[in-house]
């Protein structure tokens, strides 16, 4: 540590230089903060603090076919399962088809006591929604998107289902109130949900009447979790329907694989950028070094061991790395607000920063090694004499 | 001028072994960031083609009207024998239509490379298919036929997924389907699929109605005729497009999204070159001083000095462009990966390295040359002669 402030006077020798090549590490770290977080969102799908205890069953054939509502009745005889309900895919939007609306039919005393203790909604809104057949309850930032007010009546279109009474792709709901989840991830998720009812929903729609997208169970101890689906699958095995049941965090690890190799390309990336800026580190530190011949010698004439040549040389390497890469993943880091813009319903964890330094450190240290050897291996005398 | 030009940037060029290691800084830094740049870029070009290669001009694809897609589209028996009495569709020697009413379904496969279970398109299609598609061509195995539980496979997505090679059978909704045949279709969107009959399709997920109809017209102008008398017909309710626009429709989010990233990437990457450039560019300076203060007192002019640097610092960053550009085309170019697609199933494509994506990351390799090169040859047109001589 006594040698901070004589590293620190090295390494600033040649201003520009040094700041060159911190800038270049700065940077390179920068896009390792950023890529990493993504691919730690990827391949660490959340479902929030109350999604350890969920399964999803779908329709083990094809996510897009509906199993039949009556599987409820059994689902919920498993046990293990505390509460099971079921939801549809609407696939809604609001005028625009770029204004997609996660419209959610849901049976109101399952679901929502299924999710008990995931959503801040009022009693009276609540009462109010149980009371209104056409009644739908959205979320605070989707009211808030569309500019929308409680009371209003709101059509949103189906991409999927026409209505029994008129063939028309067009529903019309009434808010009777808001809600938003009191998880920051599920909020985030939730960002563009509306409820509505199940009952109104199958009512309504021309075809498919008693069918169900999927069921989602709440199961007493996730350590169970496993057994439990087995359990729920084998009730429909041989059916015509047969069910895939599995953990949120499974299904949700599934779907983003269905994305591709993420993961893949981003450390392709990664890999181009850390092998050029091997390169570019190396040439500083042995530029460095070669310049410095004659005070290395003059180290070692005042006593310094070839040992702690060596060390110094490295020390330095490290310095310089470490402090880029720490400015680096700083503002990575501060860029985490951007990025969640884009990525909406992923949880980005800073953790994923954390091997950043790792990489410093060891990037600091096979930079610096060739020129620390060479220090080392300096003759005094032949230094000196400026005959290296 | 240009003789003093060319004698200074020969030079400088000649003398380039000696600073090796900085001047490989450049073309490795530079070939970084143009090799992920063309690499990315090549994935939404392959995507893109992929998708503007699905579909013919002369080719209707049918929905109900507000459905966006196949898989949420529905039409009836009804619906597709009204269709096919439209005027402007191409019709056989026996007079009938050339159209192929399909049902679009999603089944699960296991992906080879993960493992995990992926959307894959079961397209259900009618006795017209090898008409209505002529690009469809057997590449192995024989065409399934139809009322038995036979289907068969493209190429893409038997690369992509686990048991569709010939012969293999699926368990598919309590049944067991034959793989007949492997089939290529022109390289587009349809060689992510799974081809069967129709009506099989159909009785196999309890579902009576269509999805959509696919139409060939007697020409690419009988569409708007063709069109016309679909959307005034009061009894349907449907939405006809040409293949390749509703194709480009589904692909534009995606792709778009691609080169965001692409970009956004690069741009950062070439932030970093760009110091590894001008770090470089100014120890080549302050290495060449004495050469370049003696050149100067002999009377070569700023302006051949300042040039040099920059030519010296294009060429590196060049090279760079080029060995990168090169990288990209030979470890990527035609390597094949599959996605989510628009339509909420997986598309394989081919990563494809594009003339233009190649001038386009030499474009950007010769932008971080310049800027990397601009502030070493200003020092090194203004540095003074008898300093640099003296302290030499």
């Amino acid at each position: 540590m006594k040698y901070f402030p004589f590293l620190w006077a090295t390494l600033w020798r040649k201003k520009i230089r040094t700041l060159f090549t911190l800038l270049s590490i700065v940077v390179a770290f920068l896009l390792f903060g950023v890529l990493e977080t993504v691919d730690y969102a990827f391949s660490h799908p959340s479902v929030g603090a109350s999604g350890a205890d969920l399964l999803i069953t779908t329709n083990k054939f094809s996510i897009t076919l509906p199993l039949p509502f009556s599987d409820a009745q059994q689902i919920r005889s498993v046990p293990g399962v505390t509460e099971t309900t079921w939801i549809s895919w609407f696939g809604g939007y609001y005028q625009e088809s770029k204004n997609f609306v996660f419209a959610a039919p849901v049976d109101t005393d399952s679901y929502f006591n299924l999710h008990k203790g995931d959503f801040i909604v009022s009693d009276a809104e609540m009462r109010a929604y149980r009371d209104t057949r056409t009644g739908a309850l959205v979320n605070v930032a989707l009211m808030k998107k569309f500019g929308w007010t409680v009371g209003d009546k709101v059509p949103l279109h189906s991409t999927i289902w026409t209505q029994k009474k008129d063939g028309s792709l067009d529903w019309t709901f009434d808010i009777v109130g808001t809600f938003d989840a009191k998880d920051p991830i599920q909020a985030s998720q939730q960002a563009s949900t509306l409820f509505f009812h199940y009952e109104l929903f199958d009512e309504g729609r021309s075809y498919s009447k008693g069918k169900v997208g999927w069921f989602e169970e709440r199961v007493a101890d996730p350590a169970q979790s496993a057994a439990i689906a087995n359990r729920i699958d084998a009730l429909f095995e041989n059916s015509s329907d047969e069910t895939k049941t599995q953990p949120a965090k499974d299904f949700m690890m599934a779907f983003m694989k269905q994305f591709g190799d993420i993961g893949f390309v981003l450390r392709a990336i990664l890999g181009a950028v850390f092998f050029a800026l091997l390169f570019l580190t190396g040439n500083t530190m042995m530029q460095s070094v070669r310049e410095r011949v004659p005070e290395l010698a003059v180290l070692k004439t005042l006593g310094f061991s070839d040992g702690s040549v060596l060390r110094l040389v490295i020390a330095e390497s490290l310095l310089l790395c470490v402090t880029a890469a720490l400015i680096g993943l700083a503002l990575s880091y501060g860029a985490l607000p951007i990025l969640k813009q884009g990525l909406q319903g992923v949880e980005l964890s800073p953790i994923a920063l954390l091997p950043g330094i790792g990489v410093a450190v060891l990037l600091g240290v096979i930079v610096g090694l060739p020129p620390a050897v060479r220090a080392m291996r300096l003759n005094i005398i032949a230094a000196l004499a400026d005959k290296h | 001028m240009f003789k003093q030009l060319w004698a200074v940037s020969l030079m400088s060029l000649q003398t380039l072994p000696q600073r090796i290691g900085a001047s490989s800084v450049i073309v490795i830094g530079i070939a970084g960031v143009v090799a992920v740049l063309v690499s990315v870029l090549a994935m939404g070009a392959g995507f893109r083609h992929t998708l503007a290669d699905s579909g013919r001009e002369d080719r209707a694809i049918i929905l109900r009207g507000g459905s966006d897609a196949e898989l949420n589209s529905v039409l009836t028996r009804s619906d597709i024998d009204t269709i096919g009495n439209a005027p402007g569709i191409a019709k056989d020697a026996d007079g009938k239509a050339l159209l192929s009413s399909e049902i679009i379904t999603v089944v699960n496969l296991p992906k080879k490379d993960t493992g995990t279970d992926a959307n894959v398109t079961l397209r259900g299609v009618g006795l017209k298919l090898t008409e209505v598609r002529p690009e469809l061509k057997i590449a192995a195995g024989r065409m399934f036929r139809p009322a038995v539980r036979e289907l068969i496979a493209g190429v893409g997505a038997a690369g992509q997924f686990r048991g569709l090679e010939v012969g293999s059978v699926l368990h598919l909704r309590n049944a067991d389907w034959t793989v007949t045949g492997l089939f290529t279709s022109n390289g587009d969107i349809h060689e992510s699929e799974l081809l069967a009959d129709v009506d099989t399709v159909g009785s196999s997920i309890a579902r009576s109605a269509y999805s959509s109809a696919v139409a060939l017209l007697a020409s690419p102008a009988a569409f708007t005729e063709f069109k016309d008398a679909l959307t005034t017909d009061p009894q349907l309710k449907v939405d006809a497009q040409r293949e390749p626009a509703y194709y480009a429709a589904q692909s534009k989010d995606l792709s778009k999204a691609i080169n965001v990233v692409g970009n956004t990437v690069a741009v950062i990457m070439a932030i970093g070159a760009m110091f590894g450039a001008l770090n470089s560019m100014y120890s080549a300076v302050a290495a060449r001083g004495l050469e370049i203060a003696t050149l100067r007192a002999i009377g070569f002019g700023a302006l051949p000095v300042l040039l040099s640097v920059m030519i010296e610092a294009v060429f590196l960053s060049l090279l760079g462009g080029v060995l990168g550009a090169l990288l990209a085309w030979a470890l990527f170019n035609g390597h094949s990966v599959s996605t989510l697609g628009g339509a909420f199933a997986q598309v394989v494509f081919k990563l494809t390295v594009t003339p233009t994506l190649l001038v386009t990351g030499i474009i950007w390799a010769c932008i971080i040359g310049v800027l990397g090169g601009l502030f070493p040859a200003l020092r090194a047109a203004r540095l003074p002669v008898a300093d640099a001589l003296r302290a030499a």
